[in-house]
């Protein structure tokens, strides 16, 4: 790679990590503002206009917090939970073509990290190491709660990858990719994957809710029943990590749901504007994130509209109603694909 | 069998069907239904730039009264605390001198006067309890501290200000009965 390759991605690298961290810091404001609103309130507006300044305070707050290790905890293993929650939510932007291509100097740059032919691959195996964050936080905390809600977590978290996987595969069936920037180019115009596996991105939502622990499947975290779970020895900004950790991926499973079921960065009827291909890219990088707060913003509307699920009912939904569906769903469009061979 | 009551309903236990149990129409549903109050006008009142109007016979902060000549009221005469379910009263009694007698109403005056703030229930027993309409329970708040201490209030946050002007309105507490009691000025109690 040539030097100005190199500088160009690293600065892209540097941009998508401060957006992510930027996003998930006013996605727990967003979340308090919607709560509110949802509920006739008003939310945070004390720290600054709007309290926008909340996410600072709360920042501050935590890292001010006295900050306890259990004393039979595992003090390595302590402190490797929130790190691994931490890093490999970051880690998974790396593979999202946040835009087209810039061309700077005559040198086509495209607005992605790297391009990984496997990349939906490289997701599924981030969110997987993801549960380890889960269940060695769990496992150190040496309490017997602590492991309760992990295995939990963790169990919720396997179940639900499966159904995913599933409806995934459907969509691998129709683009024969598992590049992401590939299945985005096929998504120009309108030509959205929604449109042709309506079922599998219904599949691959409720899954992308349970993955991230949110409402209503965020039993890991539901304090009053059941203490806390893998989280309640954590203190001070190891608590924040965790948190912090989930925001970060609502914000990347919003961008996977947009990149996969809704275009991506593909605009329709943007090629009509007549505009140079620059301004063409950042544009449809804006609609990208328009589509990604969307989305975010729907984590929040189901947050404060559905009760937690109970826990057999949870897996009832995981392996009774999602598993077959995706099968079924799975039979139907490797049906419908042989017929237009054959045909 | 008979109903107990007009609103008993029959509970039914059936099965789910499928598309029930996938929960999906009644989230949808849901999510209909908070998405109106996303819109809605919002109730909050930013305290304390606003403040809700309290009702007259909000039974806020006591206040010990004085009367017309800038006496006080009170003969520590015990009665309040007697009747307070809280035991938030506490007082001290003296005898008043000569020479005194613009300062206290009778001869018999209390030196000392502490409510505990934090006993308290404001439940207004105090005021009725007092023959002297001494003490009154009024629309002030309690003010926030941070220590214990602080919440005791003697009789230097309880008893009205001298100045008439500054005098603290307790009218609209009094029923129509105590008014018309009080303009017989036959009685000594209103003289
Ligand atoms: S309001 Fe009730 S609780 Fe408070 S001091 Fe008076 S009698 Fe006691
Ligand atoms: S406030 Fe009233 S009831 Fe209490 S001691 Fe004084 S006169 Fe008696």
């Amino acid at each position: 790679m040539e030097f100005a390759t190199i500088l160009f991605k690293t600065i892209l690298l540097f941009v998508i990590f401060v957006i992510t961290l930027l996003v998930a810091m006013y996605a727990t404001w967003a979340e308090r503002k919607v709560a509110a609103f949802i509920q006739d309130r008003r939310g945070p507006n004390r720290a600054g206009p709007m309290g926008l300044l909340q996410p600072l305070a709360d920042g501050l707050k935590m890292f001010m917090k006295e900050e306890i290790i259990p004393m039979t905890a595992n003090r390595v293993l302590f402190i490797m939970g929130p790190s691994i929650a931490m890093t490999t939510a970051c880690l998974t932007g790396a593979i999202i073509p946040w835009g087209g291509n810039l061309t700077i100097n005559n040198k086509i740059y495209s607005l992605q990290i790297t391009d990984l032919n496997i990349g939906i691959l490289y997701i599924f195996a981030m969110v997987s190491i993801g549960v380890y964050g889960i269940m060695i936080g769990g496992w150190a905390s040496n309490n017997k709660y602590s492991l309760l809600g992990a295995i939990r977590a963790a169990s919720q978290m396997i179940s639900y990858e499966l159904a995913m996987g599933l409806s995934i595969i459907t969509l691998v069936l129709t683009t024969g990719t598992l590049s992401l920037s590939e299945i985005v180019d096929q998504q120009q115009g309108w030509h959205w994957n929604i449109f042709y596996h309506p079922l599998g991105f219904i599949i691959f939502l409720i899954c992308a809710f349970a993955e991230c622990n949110r409402s209503p499947f965020d039993l890991p975290e539901c304090e009053t029943e059941l203490i806390g779970g893998y989280h309640t020895e954590y203190s001070s900004m190891k608590l924040g990590f965790y948190l912090f950790a989930e925001y970060i991926n609502m914000f990347i499973s919003a961008a996977v749901i947009s990149t996969l079921y809704f275009g991506g960065y593909h605009m329709p009827f943007i090629h009509h504007l007549d505009l140079s291909p620059n301004v063409m890219t950042l544009i449809g990088s804006a609609f990208f994130f328009l589509k990604i707060f969307f989305f975010i913003f729907l984590f929040m509307w189901v947050r404060w509209t559905l009760p937690r699920f109970r826990f057999d009912q949870l897996m009832n939904l995981g392996w009774k109603r999602l598993l077959p569906l995706g099968i079924i769903n799975m039979f139907i469009t490797a049906l419908i694909i042989l017929l237009n061979e054959y045909l | 069998m008979e109903k107990l009551t007009g609103r008993s309903k029959v509970v039914s236990n059936k099965k789910l069907s499928f598309w029930e149990s996938i929960y999906l129409p009644a989230i949808i549903g849901g999510m209909f239904i908070t998405i109106k109050h996303f819109f809605r006008k919002k109730v909050t009142i930013n305290v304390p730039e606003q403040t809700r109007k309290r009702s007259d016979v909000y039974r806020g902060m006591h206040v010990l009264k004085r009367d017309d000549e800038g006496r006080e009221r009170c003969t520590a005469c015990g009665l309040c605390a007697l009747s307070c379910p809280a035991e938030a009263i506490t007082m001290v009694a003296a005898e008043r001198k000569p020479g005194e007698e613009h300062l206290y109403r009778e001869e018999k005056y209390a030196t000392i006067y502490e409510i505990n703030m934090l006993r308290c229930i404001f439940c207004g027993d105090c005021e009725e309890a007092c023959p002297k309409e001494a003490i009154f329970l009024t629309d002030r708040l309690v003010e926030s501290e941070y220590k214990r201490k602080t919440f005791i209030y003697g009789k230097d946050l309880l008893v009205e200000p001298l100045e008439k002007d500054k005098r603290i309105d307790v009218s609209k507490r009094q029923t129509p009965e105590v008014l018309e009691f009080k303009k017989n000025k036959k009685l000594t109690h209103n003289k």
